[in-house]
């Protein structure tokens, strides 16, 4: 990767971030979400957080591999399970860590 | 345009700040592992605190930082940067009737800080208290430390994750950390049919050009959480 493009990425990200945050604050009263929008936008954070990670997980190599021979499907596995348990976050994380590690051996 | 409001209250302003401590238990180990792992995926330390500063937001800096790695164009980093960042545009709505009275700076100023923790201290003390705390000051005593908490955090991450061996496999706490954050939300059936369906499409279309395969992830995991949700009325 580029510096540039870094560069480019941080600056276009800081843009819309306030842009997100900003919006309704300053916007005058009467603008308001459309009820449809605001139901669908109650969908995107499971959507796209779960469109990062299942990638990484599934596939090896750019081929799915839904096999104990995906140590990284296995320990997502893992996490996912200690998420659903305990909601925590450095839980989570530690557990899937380690799960990959005993997984590699 | 940052013309103060006259009724400055300090007791206000440690009022959020003392109600942002629990807080920042979470914060920091957050921050400490997005600055790992935008080392661990190869963002020089310089621009990966600038990124902190910048975007000021984790799952997007987190987002980003695998996108680069497999060299998306910055299309897809800000298309993705938009949806994760999606949830701060209802924050913004919710928040706007108790920060209305503000010259469009100060508004401004309150949008930078507008984070996750933020909201969630300033949305629960503003149902709750009625008129007794200026909502402005209480809003900056607890945006300020959940910031430094995080700027702190991901620093310290950068640091130590640019020493630690590849060996450690560390790169994977960025997955990860998207399991943490998103399993939580899977509370009623159309969230589970979102999550699954745009994580099932992000994966078999991962071969589509430029990782566009994003795009669709979003939009069949939004289709599938309409379509399965629960109507209530």
């Amino acid at each position: 990767m580029s510096l540039t493009t870094i560069w480019i990425a941080m600056c276009g990200m800081g843009v819309i971030t306030l842009s997100l945050r900003a919006s309704f604050l300053l916007l005058p009263p009467h603008v308001v979400l459309p009820p449809l929008l605001r139901r669908a936008l109650r969908f995107v954070p499971a959507a796209v957080l779960t469109a990062i990670y299942m990638p990484e997980l599934l596939l090896v190599q750019a081929v799915p591999e839904v096999s104990l021979h995906n140590p990284r499907l296995l320990a997502g596995g893992v996490a996912i399970l200690i998420a659903l348990r305990f909601r925590n976050t450095f839980l989570t994380i530690l557990s899937g860590l380690v799960a990959l590690h005993l997984f590699h051996l | 345009m940052f013309s103060a409001p006259h009724d400055y209250n300090a007791a206000d302003v440690r009022a959020g700040f003392i109600s942002a401590l629990p807080v920042l238990a979470g914060v920091m180990p957050f921050g400490l592992i997005t600055g790992v792992a935008m080392a661990a995926g190869g963002i020089p330390p310089l621009e990966a605190c600038l990124m902190s500063v910048i975007a000021f937001a984790g799952a997007s800096q987190l987002a980003a930082t695998q996108l680069l790695g497999s060299s998306a164009p910055v299309a897809v980093i800000f298309f993705t940067t938009l949806f994760i960042n999606l949830r701060f545009m209802m924050y913004s709505a919710s928040l706007r009737q108790h920060l209305r009275q503000l010259p469009w700076g100060w508004k401004l100023l309150a949008g930078y800080f507008l984070s996750d923790n933020c909201y969630a201290l300033c949305i629960g003390q503003f149902s709750r208290a009625g008129r007794d705390k200026h909502p402005l000051w209480f809003f900056f005593g607890a945006a300020l430390p959940v910031w430094m908490t995080w700027q702190i955090g991901t620093i310290v991450g950068v640091l130590a994750g640019a020493a630690v061996p590849a060996a450690w496999r560390l790169e994977f706490a960025a997955p990860l950390a998207f399991v943490a954050l998103s399993v939580p939300l899977l509370r009623d059936r159309g969230m589970v049919a979102a999550a699954l369906a745009a994580g099932l499409t992000a994966a078999l279309a991962t071969a589509l050009p430029m990782r566009s395969g994003m795009v669709l992830a979003a939009i069949a995991g939004i289709a599938a959480g309409l379509l399965f949700e629960k109507r209530t009325t």
